[in-house]
């Protein structure tokens, strides 16, 4: 898949949750590169005391359209939380390692938590058209921090915790009652067999991990840690993985196997 | 149409924009965004005679007008670069340079000398500045005794051409210029990155995991124009200009000062095309002020 350098131009702009943006673009020429679920963009940021790119999971692909969800933290993603319809975003595209669409399970469970929950819609509309089912199982501290939910609830069943019971079941994700066994450790609600998707903070991603393995699911798990050049070049964004090795997110990554990881 | 070629110590380049270690990975990570056949050659990722797992993470720190590393170089070592990495690289059209680094002065060596067995790597650069190792590295770039003896004994190990690379952490660089030049040396690349720090005030940590950094991008910029212009007067061996230059402008400038090539760093991070922008861009500014070479704008200043 060849990496490009694409300017693209803002198509609609939305606040989405108290401290998130939905930015949709098209390019300004051409066409859009095919882009997998779970890979990334080095979005360019031309604020002054910014200057490395931003890297931003793809959140959705319609046709040319793409779309990025955006969590303002520090001033590189307030202005990309400032931009406008008809602005124009240079992007570096697509980049990483993403989500395995595997065949074969009847139904997978995605997980999110916080902005994390951003490339698991893409990951669903794509599991939905292989014939998988998906499964969203998305928490948050309040109800105002999870993210559209309307948009999850038109490609998957979705259930909602929080941690202060705003909304949905009160407590973690990995506390969920869809989750539960019964007295044979087997899930009530889901299948058997189905393959677990995470991103979000790591510590739910390394509980739900631990689920998964106790469980004997396999399990995928999207990093973000701090990275500079996004294509594998510098090395800053290495994850140290179970085998002792400093392994690339930007390019091994950002989604790896659970069981690769130390967790 | 101005000429762009020129040489460093016997490498001819077709043009004078190279790329800075660590910061282009081995070139392929970038074919996408470069016809590498543009490029006056590359510098590819530190290369050391073991496998290093680098520093912990994290690495990485944004700051004014550029970035900390501590990447520690983490490479796969010498064996797996002749192995793995060399038949991938060895027909780019542009010269490929190896950065060679080590903790002592035989590994320095033995890295050279197998390095210098591959016939389509026509040099190397001696990284004898990296701040991030606690062995070897900067250690040697910081006293003319140290640069002098890495430089002796991969002189004897290594017969093409011989570029070293110096650190900026030093009181005077110029004197290890001439240390490296007296031993044999047949270029100077600087800077290496300047050490620094950043700090989290809000949950009171350092923030790189060894603490402290290679300070790189425009910020430094200032600060290599001066080492390379008083380098280039101290030593008759050529020098490569480096830190911070994000234009063609920049890249002007270091050739102004003294610099027969540039390497383009932190700013193919930003821009992955960068590098043949620069290269334009000299070519512009060769036509109109009407130079005819590349060679009549090297170290021209009053």
């Amino acid at each position: 898949m060849k990496k490009q350098i694409l300017d693209l131009r803002i198509t609609r702009a939305e606040e989405v949750g108290a401290q998130c943006v939905l930015l949709k673009a098209k390019p300004v020429e051409g066409r859009l590169p095919v882009c997998c679920p779970g890979q990334f963009a080095q979005l360019r940021v031309d604020a002054p005391d910014v200057f490395l790119r931003r890297p931003i999971s793809i959140h959705d692909v319609e046709g040319d359209e793409i779309s990025f969800l955006v969590q303002m933290v520090g001033e590189g993603t307030q202005w990309l939380g400032a931009l406008q319809a008809g602005d124009t975003l240079n992007a570096v595209l697509p980049l990483g390692h993403g989500f395995t669409v595997q065949t074969g399970n009847e139904v997978a469970l995605l997980v999110g938590g916080g902005v994390g929950v951003a490339p698991l819609l893409y990951l669903g509309k794509q599991l939905k058209a292989n014939g998988i089912r998906p499964v969203y199982l998305l928490g948050a501290r309040t109800k105002e921090l999870l993210l559209r939910l309307d948009a999850f609830r038109e490609v998957g069943e979705v259930f909602v915790t929080t941690e202060d019971g705003s909304m949905g079941e009160k407590g973690f994700v990995t506390q969920h009652s869809v989750l539960g066994c019964n007295e044979n450790g087997e899930m009530e609600t889901l299948p058997a067999r189905v393959m677990v998707y995470t991103c979000g903070p790591k510590p739910m991603m390394n509980a739900v991990a631990r689920l998964a393995r106790e469980r004997n699911l396999p399990c995928e798990v999207s990093l973000e840690n701090r990275m500079a050049c996004g294509v594998g070049a510098c090395l800053c964004c290495v994850e140290e993985t179970a085998d002792g090795h400093n392994r690339c997110v930007c390019t091994e990554g950002p989604v790896f196997d659970a069981s690769e990881l130390k967790i | 149409m101005a000429d762009l070629k020129t040489n460093i110590g016997g490498l001819e380049l077709r043009n004078p924009v190279m790329t800075a270690s660590g910061t282009f990975g081995y070139g392929l990570e970038f074919e996408d965004f470069v016809d590498l056949s543009r490029l006056g050659g590359i510098v590819v990722k530190g290369t050391t005679l073991n496998p290093r797992e680098g520093n912990p993470y994290p690495r990485m720190a944004e700051t004014a007008g550029g970035m900390l590393n501590c990447v520690g170089l983490q490479n796969k070592g010498v064996d797996y670069f002749c192995e793995q990495i060399y038949p991938r690289v060895k027909d780019m059209d542009t010269n490929v340079v190896v950065n060679v680094s080590g903790s002592s002065v035989e590994d320095y060596a033995e890295c050279a000398r197998r390095i210098g067995e591959l016939e389509n790597i026509p040099a190397i650069e001696l990284n004898i500045s990296c701040p991030n190792v606690r062995q070897g590295g900067m250690a040697f770039g910081v006293t003319a005794a140290g640069a002098a003896s890495v430089v002796k004994a991969v002189r004897q190990a290594y017969p093409k051409t011989l570029i070293v690379k110096l650190s900026p952490n030093v009181t005077d660089v110029t004197e290890i210029a001439r240390a490296v030049e007296a031993e044999g040396a047949d270029a100077v690349s600087l800077i290496n990155t300047l050490m620094g720090m950043a700090i989290d005030a809000e949950r009171r940590r350092k923030v790189l995991s060894i603490g402290t950094g290679g300070l790189s991008g425009p910020a430094v910029k200032p600060v290599a124009l001066r080492m390379v212009y008083q380098v280039a007067r101290a030593v008759k061996i050529p020098v490569v200009g480096l830190g911070g230059i994000m234009t063609a402008t920049d890249a002007v400038e270091f050739l102004l000062a003294g610099a027969s090539a540039v390497e383009i760093g932190t700013a193919n991070f930003i821009d992955p095309s960068v590098t043949v922008k620069v290269v334009e861009g000299i070519e512009a500014y060769l036509d109109r002020h009407g130079f005819r070479s590349v060679k009549d704008i090297i170290g021209i200043l009053d």
